[in-house]
């Protein structure tokens, strides 16, 4: 037999985590189950557009010029003047910004086998913490300021995630339940701080319930496109150097081995003499740093100033998720997923010219992609099946061949 | 769970400690009663000297072994005390504002599709899967109902495609958990995103970003003769929608089907022990699956009140709002117990009516209040007023040999 065996593999326990499922079907699947995983959701997107009447070809086109990638290929047909594609790109790449950022939340806590679906709570307490901080101090040089603004909403998520990871170790209370709770108190308090009468709304305009806009002097400098339109900040660069801390961090340190041991298995890893309670609470609040950090980045970087309506239609940190899950919890991984979805959100909601596409229909196609991502990630066992049919297809094919040619 | 070591010789004349935790809470609960409308005591004395006693029946309690409900029935007494004076102090005005009679009313509104979630919720998890998709199964139920009773013009049937794209939905979620054994919370989380995507775009599509028309066939006020007329029994309870109604009838319905019949013992054998429950020879997917389709089918009809229920033939994007979630925290805070579920979902449902119309004290406080189930529900997982326990099988595929 040289054909590959297409059953699926037989598992020892009945129940393996998903980790380590993950890491099975990784070594099995490489790289395949993920590209497998975004063909089929767009191409399941494709056929809801086409089954209500419209064209998928030219919607994903629509999409695609969106999102400014044209800027990047410059795709001949194209007649879009370069300008719009660089500023849809950049504006791409702010949301992918954002997107590393909620998707290391996610794929950190997932090496040491905790579900962190809180990733949106602490994003808004480092978007909080972040106003707050950019708000006050308006007399500090613009270093300084930058600094502590992201410094105290890294700290506050971490805090925030790390009320999970400590419930977790401290009394088993599962991290899912815990995160999902989290996030709703998280977006009631924002509510409450930047609703009418709350402590951080504006002091201009009693009436309107938004925050206090960030001083000048806490801008992230833009270095791709103007600081009046929503241009790229430095911020993108702090991201993908969180990429390589991610990486490091996880591969080279003696935390990311404990971390990825605990995910493994905890109960080998605390026969191995690690404390699987510390890793669970330094994984969580590692999570919520870098989901403040993100928070910290669009409050200081584009954003400036945020409403209670603001906070109840912000969807980024549960993208994370999607993003963590195709990228494999993977620093490379999580970064093309991010640039990927970046692309999909912008290239859907506001660069997407309405007469091409509708966007409110394309922005609820990107949550479509995005949970039919989520759904065939989870169903590993069922993406390696159809890949493994395929090939055994193929060599099916072949065998009759021969036998014909013999 | 915690009076497993009653004996049975308990003499006549002293009550069971659970049973005097439970007047506690229930005490407490009056000490605050007592000083807001309609009994509106205007001195201090009454939610004073009832919430001691709540307090005592709970310390009571608690020394005889009944540690969940006797806390419970402590912090009862102790809120009911501190609430009530605090009352005492407001003006009569403001609290007639908020502690109308039709409070009642309104607080059954807010937690009649969170009882459905959580008994769906609970369905699902006591046969051991997971389902963080109530989100989404609710919010399918919300715009499928009111398409179909718009289509058809008859609420019956928008009921009817309701539970159906529910039960799809759980299906597919189904799928996923039991034969896929595909992480359980992932395919939950999934199963939100994709609701999220599929109703907001048929929405556009088919109303084209304009509203359901006016007049679509909603969901009758079931109108209790005689009751109408009762002072403070009318407001609240005697112009009730159907659907609250049946929300409440399914709660000791879940009770029975759960805990007293074969049905349910074998749902539950599965939630616990599925090796077990295959060696007996229950069969486990069959019932995994029945059991998560159940629980989509709930969680569509409380999304269905939300659309042609109180909402009158209305929808919009992401309607459901993490109502999904609160019944998932209710489920979770009422410990996977139908009475305790719907407890819950009456306390949360209590909570937001209240914070309804907190805003004449003050607006941002109110605001605040919304945040409460959820702090509560981590209190209670975190096991700092007895421990949540899940069923122990809750999320774990079954692989059958």
């Amino acid at each position: 037999m040289s054909a590959p065996t297409a059953t699926v593999p037989p598992e020892q326990e009945p129940s393996p985590s998903f980790a380590v499922r993950l890491g099975v079907a990784q070594r099995a699947g490489g790289i395949v189950v993920p590209i497998l995983t975004a063909v089929l959701a767009f191409l399941a997107g494709g056929i809801v557009v086409a089954a209500t009447g419209h064209n998928p070809w030219t919607a994903y086109r629509g999409i695609w010029q969106g999102a400014g990638f044209n800027w990047l290929f410059h795709v001949p047909w194209d007649t879009n003047t370069v300008h719009l594609d660089a500023f849809n790109l950049s504006q791409t790449l702010l949301v992918t910004t954002t997107l590393i950022l909620t998707g290391l939340a996610v794929a950190f806590p997932f090496r040491c086998g905790l579900f962190n679906i809180g990733g949106q709570g602490q994003y808004l307490v480092g978007l909080i913490v972040a106003n707050w901080v950019g708000v006050s101090f308006a007399s500090w040089p613009t270093l300084p300021h930058v600094l502590l603004g992201v410094g105290a909403a890294a700290a506050a998520g971490a805090v925030w995630a790390g009320i999970a990871g400590f419930l977790k170790a401290a009394t088993g209370a599962h991290e899912v339940i815990s995160t999902i709770m989290l996030n709703w108190v998280a977006i009631w308090g924002g509510q409450y701080l930047f609703g009418q009468g709350g402590p951080l709304q504006n002091t201009q305009n009693p009436a309107a319930p938004e925050s206090g806009a960030v001083a000048q002097s806490a801008h992230i400098p833009v270095f791709w496109g103007s600081p009046e339109l929503q241009g790229l900040d430095v911020g993108f660069f702090v991201a993908l150097a969180m990429l390589v801390v991610f990486w490091v961090l996880l591969n080279r340190t003696t935390l990311g081995y404990e971390v990825r041991a605990v995910g493994y298995n905890p109960d080998a890893a605390a026969y191995g003499g690690i404390d699987v309670r510390r890793s669970y609470l330094v994984a969580m609040a590692i999570s919520g740093g870098f989901a403040g950090l993100a928070g910290a980045l669009d409050m200081l970087g584009y954003l400036f100033q945020f409403g209670t309506l603001d906070v109840q239609a912000s969807q980024i940190g549960f993208l994370g998720i999607a993003v963590a899950l195709l990228g494999r919890n993977t620093a490379v991984g999580t970064g093309i997923a991010a640039f990927l979805f970046g692309g999909l959100l912008y290239g859907t909601t506001r660069g997407l010219d309405p007469n091409v596409f509708d966007p409110s229909l394309a922005g609820n196609l990107t949550s479509m992609i995005q949970g039919l991502i989520v759904l065939f990630v989870g169903a590993d066992i069922f993406i390696l099946y159809l890949w493994n049919a395929r090939r055994k297809v193929r060599s099916r094919r072949r065998r009759l061949h021969e036998a014909a040619a013999a | 769970m915690t009076n497993h070591a009653t004996p049975l010789s308990t003499r006549g004349s002293v009550p069971s400690p659970r049973a005097v935790a439970v007047a506690g809470i229930v005490l407490g609960v009056a000490a605050f009663w007592s000083a807001v409308p309609p009994v509106a005591a205007r001195s201090p004395l009454a939610p004073v000297a009832i919430g001691v006693v709540a307090i005592l029946a709970g310390v009571w309690a608690v020394a005889r072994g009944v540690r969940r409900v006797g806390w419970g029935a402590v912090a009862s007494g102790a809120l009911g005390l501190g609430l009530g004076i605090l009352a005492t102090r407001s003006s009569a005005a403001n609290l007639q504002v908020v502690f109308r009679a039709d409070l009642v009313a309104q607080l059954l509104v807010f937690a009649t599709p969170l009882t459905f979630g959580a008994l769906g919720g609970m369905v699902s998890e006591r046969s051991g899967v997971v389902n963080v998709g109530l989100e989404g199964m609710m919010l399918m139920g919300a715009f499928w109902g009111v398409y179909g009773a718009d289509k058809s013009g008859t609420w019956a049937v928008g009921l009817l495609v309701a539970v159906l794209a529910g039960a799809l939905l759980a299906l597919l979620h189904a799928v996923w958990a039991v034969h896929l054994r595909a992480d359980q919370i992932v395919s939950g989380m999934a199963i939100n995103f994709l609701a999220l995507g599929i109703t907001g775009y048929f929405f556009e599509q088919l109303y084209h970003k304009q509203n359901i028309p006016a007049g679509v066939s909603s969901i009758p006020n079931v109108r209790i003769p005689g009751v109408s007329g009762w002072g403070f029994l009318g407001p609240a309870i005697g112009d009730l929608n159907l659907l609250v109604w049946v929300g409440i009838a399914f709660v000791p319905l879940s009770y029975l089907v759960l805990f007293k019949t074969p049905v349910g013992l074998r749902l539950r054998a599965c939630g616990e022990h599925p090796r077990a429950a295959d060696t007996v020879g229950i069969n486990v997917y069959a019932l995994r699956y029945a059991a998560v389709i159940v629980s989509g089918m709930l969680a569509a009809l409380g999304g269905a009140y939300l659309s042609i229920g109180f909402g009158g033939g209305s929808f919009s994007e992401n309607m459901t709002e993490g109502r999904g979630f609160i019944a998932l925290a209710a489920m979770i805070f009422g410990n996977w117990r139908p009475f305790g579920a719907w407890g819950a979902a009456l306390l949360f449902g209590f909570s937001t009516a209240v914070a309804y119309r907190l805003p004449v004290y003050s607006g941002s406080a109110a605001t605040l209040f919304q945040a409460l189930p959820y702090v509560l529900t981590l209190i209670a997982v975190a096991g700092v007023i007895g421990r949540s326990v899940p069923p122990a099988a809750d999320g774990r595929p079954y692989v059958r040999q």
